[in-house]
């Protein structure tokens, strides 16, 4: 009681005011910005109402920094870039600095130092992901592996805005699919039901939210040796996994159920077409660490097919709704099975109720 | 890779798989966690051994070690993602590795002296390794023992930092880059994130709501923050009257990339064809039927811009898979302005309805937009005291079960309404 009254009490001072970190001129300029240019690959030119420049360098960072890194990144921002920065929504690092001239010396010493510059306009930019063996509690995967070898392998594209659009990747753990929606999605799919250990569910899983929690109904409770445990209608189970973070002994990944699975065509942007889901192309991939070649191949692949056959602006989800989705499995050599064809709620409204056929 | 050993006061486990995530031209993670390692005197050294020991063995294994649990801080029930491991008696020194969610700026804007400042505080009580950002928007601090769990928030919160959400509860809010630096931004997202998210901050804290409930705030419909697919509430800036064209600057532009460019790559993308090219290289806008999807300004940002009577749109019951699939914001607001202190304090009072009426009505576990689609639109409208709006959808019901007896009256509801609105817009000219 009497350590409780010494604890220090909380000030909920909730979400930090940014301006007192903003670069002066972009705090002068706010809400008043003309037009921006790109004069080359990872650098923004923005220009104010006022005739206030700012140029904005971008640079890739692993998104998990050790203080060394961040500490780094401070020298730069103090050095270069008149101490302020601040992240993309895809971890990217940007600098602003208002004047031109530091433009070049900034890009050097982030070179120098291992962070690529780029990651603007119809570039590859950085993969959002997730947080995979490191630290989530239900991964199938390690995302920032699989991340730090597919942008190894991308990062010529990084450096260049030679894609027909942006390409945003993403890569999930599971299929709850955090990461979120992307041009190109590699999420792990399990591929078989939950393994119950029933001595431990009894203590360690509350079994009316577990089955609450299954998206086809396919837990129950069940007596199992005498215990109290659940069980699973193994025909029923879809593999989602839901069941194992309320209730561990669950146990859903393994070597032989935990597969890549890679999604294309999401969109966030409202830009031409409405957002979009990202859909299913190829399953059943190895979980293959520590490089996940391939995933890194059929990934590459992919991009290469649309590179060489979008056209400017098409995203990948567009270029293949202009192709037809026969032409895209023609490219790229892929299978389409009957895992391509949808069978949950609303299923229906993804079939082609017409005759519009290429042939 | 091969570590030669010199009497160091830890005995490194060897990490062969993670060694071979070292080379490549993108900044390894693996290098950094072994420089937290191989740190000489820092308390976090044998700590990140001990991870780095469990990592190499999740890639061998191909699973994960880590438990959830209950830590929290004084006061607090959220904001701390528990992970105990579930091979401690090999890896001791990371049997704890705790996150704290730490909730960062709008469009995450730091100087060096504030990063400088979380670094120390991380160097003292924590792991060394933080995250910029989480998923959700957090920064996260990944590596506390439940001891210094405490002792890093208090000196977090110290610098004016302050605990995001984590369980089912109000979550930590995320926002564009927006106003400070981009020409489309349509509103002040800074502003309205720090509002929302300030004056509930304590549906954060202490989670007590059914699930989670996310905000996110895009200043154009480019939406960089993804809110419509990951927002519960996303509010997105927008604009009413016709967008603004330079047209020295659209001739400059066909003239650099020619006609048939500026036809096949703008004209024909327009997704409701409001776009003609006149033969002297000038543009038409049909601005009644452009719907904003940003794609012309986005090629010519130099001669198109949004217009000035700027304003939000609201979409609600974005979400990941769980429970039952993705789902994306459906339009619930088509148009609020939002430059006066009262359209602000609109904005938050409605932004609580939402959080109330999910707190009352939503299922264990269940999203708002799950609620919504478990409920029908109409329920959730009715609750918001929201009239319908075409805007809200693709078409009209194509399904004929519905009872529609009371149609009269909704009828002659909507031509009151559309009677208010035009005499109201009379009576203001």
């Amino acid at each position: 009681m009497s350590q409780a009254t010494e604890m220090r009490k909380p000030i909920e001072s909730g979400v930090p005011e940014p301006k007192q970190f903003m670069h002066p001129v972009m705090v002068k300029n706010f809400g008043a910005w003309d037009w921006h240019e790109r004069p080359r690959p990872g650098v923004l030119h923005h220009r104010a109402k006022s005739g206030d420049d700012i140029w904005t360098v971008r640079a890739g960072t692993q998104r998990q920094m050790d203080l060394y890194t961040l500490r780094l990144l401070c020298d730069i921002a103090d050095e270069f870039a008149d101490g302020h920065f601040r992240f993309t929504t895809r971890s990217n690092i940007e600098y602003m600095v208002a004047d031109e001239a530091k433009v070049q010396p900034l890009i050097d010493k982030l070179l120098k130092e291992g962070f690529p510059v780029g990651g603007t306009g119809n570039s590859i930019s950085m993969i959002s992901h997730t947080q995979g063996w490191l630290h989530c509690d239900i991964p199938g995967t390690d995302a920032s592996g699989v991340v730090k070898s597919l942008m190894d392998r991308m990062h010529e594209e990084f450096i260049r805005e030679e894609m027909p659009n942006r390409v945003r990747i993403t890569t999930s753990c599971c299929q709850i699919n955090c990461g979120g929606q992307g041009d190109i999605a590699i999420n792990v799919q399990y591929t078989k039901p939950p393994k119950i250990d029933h001595n431990l569910v009894a203590n360690q899983c509350e079994r009316p939210s577990v089955v609450a929690r299954c998206p086809v109904a396919a837990i129950r409770p069940a007596m199992v040796n005498g215990k109290p445990s659940l069980e699973v209608d193994e025909k029923k189970c879809i593999c989602c996994g839901a069941c194992y973070p309320p209730c561990p002994p669950m146990q859903i990944n393994g070597e032989d159920s935990t597969k890549i699975a890679i999604w294309v065509g999401g969109k966030h942007s409202n830009a031409r077409t409405k957002p979009t889901f990202h859909k299913l192309v190829i399953a059943n991939l190895p979980n293959n660490p520590p490089r996940w070649p391939e995933v890194e191949e059929k990934v590459m692949m992919i991009l290469k097919a649309y590179k060489e056959n979008a056209r400017d602006w098409e995203r990948v989800g567009e270029w293949i709704e202009r192709i037809g989705w026969p032409r895209f499995f023609e490219i790229t050599g892929l299978a389409f099975t009957k895992h391509h064809l949808d069978t949950w709620t609303g299923a229906r409204h993804q079939m082609n109720h017409s005759t519009h056929i290429r042939f | 890779m091969a570590t030669d050993d010199k009497s160091t006061p830890i005995e490194k486990h060897p990490t062969p798989m993670l060694d071979e995530l070292e080379g490549g031209p993108w900044p390894s993670f693996v290098t950094g966690l072994k420089r937290l390692r191989d740190t000489e005197g820092a308390q976090y050294a044998p700590m990140m051994n001990d991870l780095l020991g469990q990592l190499e063995h999740s890639y061998e294994n191909k699973k994960g070690y880590w438990k959830g649990g209950v830590v929290s801080v004084y006061k607090y029930g959220g904001g701390i993602i528990p992970r105990f491991s579930e091979v401690a008696e090999k890896y001791p020194e990371s049997k704890e590795f705790h996150t704290l969610r730490v909730m960062p700026p709008p469009g995450n804007h730091y100087d060096s002296k504030t990063m400088r400042a979380l670094c120390d505080v991380w160097e003292k009580t924590g792991s060394g390794l933080i995250a910029f950002h989480g998923q959700t928007g957090n920064i996260m601090f990944q590596g506390a023992t439940t001891e210094n769990t405490q002792k890093a928030f208090d000196e977090l919160n110290e610098i004016g930092f302050d605990l995001g959400g984590a369980g089912p509860c109000l979550r930590t809010a995320m926002s564009c880059v927006g106003a400070s630096r981009c020409e489309m931004s349509c509103f002040d997202e800074q502003r309205a994130h720090i509002d929302i998210i300030n004056e509930y901050v304590g549906e954060i804290h202490r989670p007590a709501l059914p699930y989670k409930i996310k905000f996110k705030f895009s200043g154009c419909p480019n939406d960089c923050v993804n809110a419509i697919h990951r927002a519960d509430f996303a509010v997105i800036g927008t604009w009413r009257d016709d967008m603004k064209v330079n047209q020295d600057e659209v001739k400059a532009y066909v003239e650099k990339v020619g006609r048939k460019y500026m036809i096949d790559s703008v004209i024909t993308n327009c997704p409701t064809r409001a776009l003609s090219l006149n033969d002297d290289n000038t543009l038409e806008v049909d601005n009644k039927s452009c719907v904003r999807c940003m794609h012309c300004l986005n090629v010519m940002p130099k001669a198109l811009s949004p217009g000035d009577d700027k304003g939000i749109t609201i979409l609600i019951g974005g979400k990941r898979s769980l429970k039952v699939g993705d789902l994306m914001g459906t339009v619930i607001v088509p148009f609020m302005k939002l430059d006066t202190d009262e359209d602000f304090e609109k904005l938050t009072e409605f932004a609580g309805e939402v959080i109330e009426f999910f707190g009352d009505n939503a299922l264990e576990h269940e999203r708002v937009g799950e609620t919504i689609d478990r409920i029908g639109l109409p329920a959730f409208l009715e609750a918001m005291e929201i009239d319908p709006d075409p805007n809200m959808v693709n078409h009209p019901r194509t399904s004929s079960y519905v009872r529609t007896d009371d149609f009269d009256e909704e009828a002659a509801k909507y031509f009151e309404r559309q009677a208010k609105k035009a005499g109201l817009t009379v009576a203001a000219e």
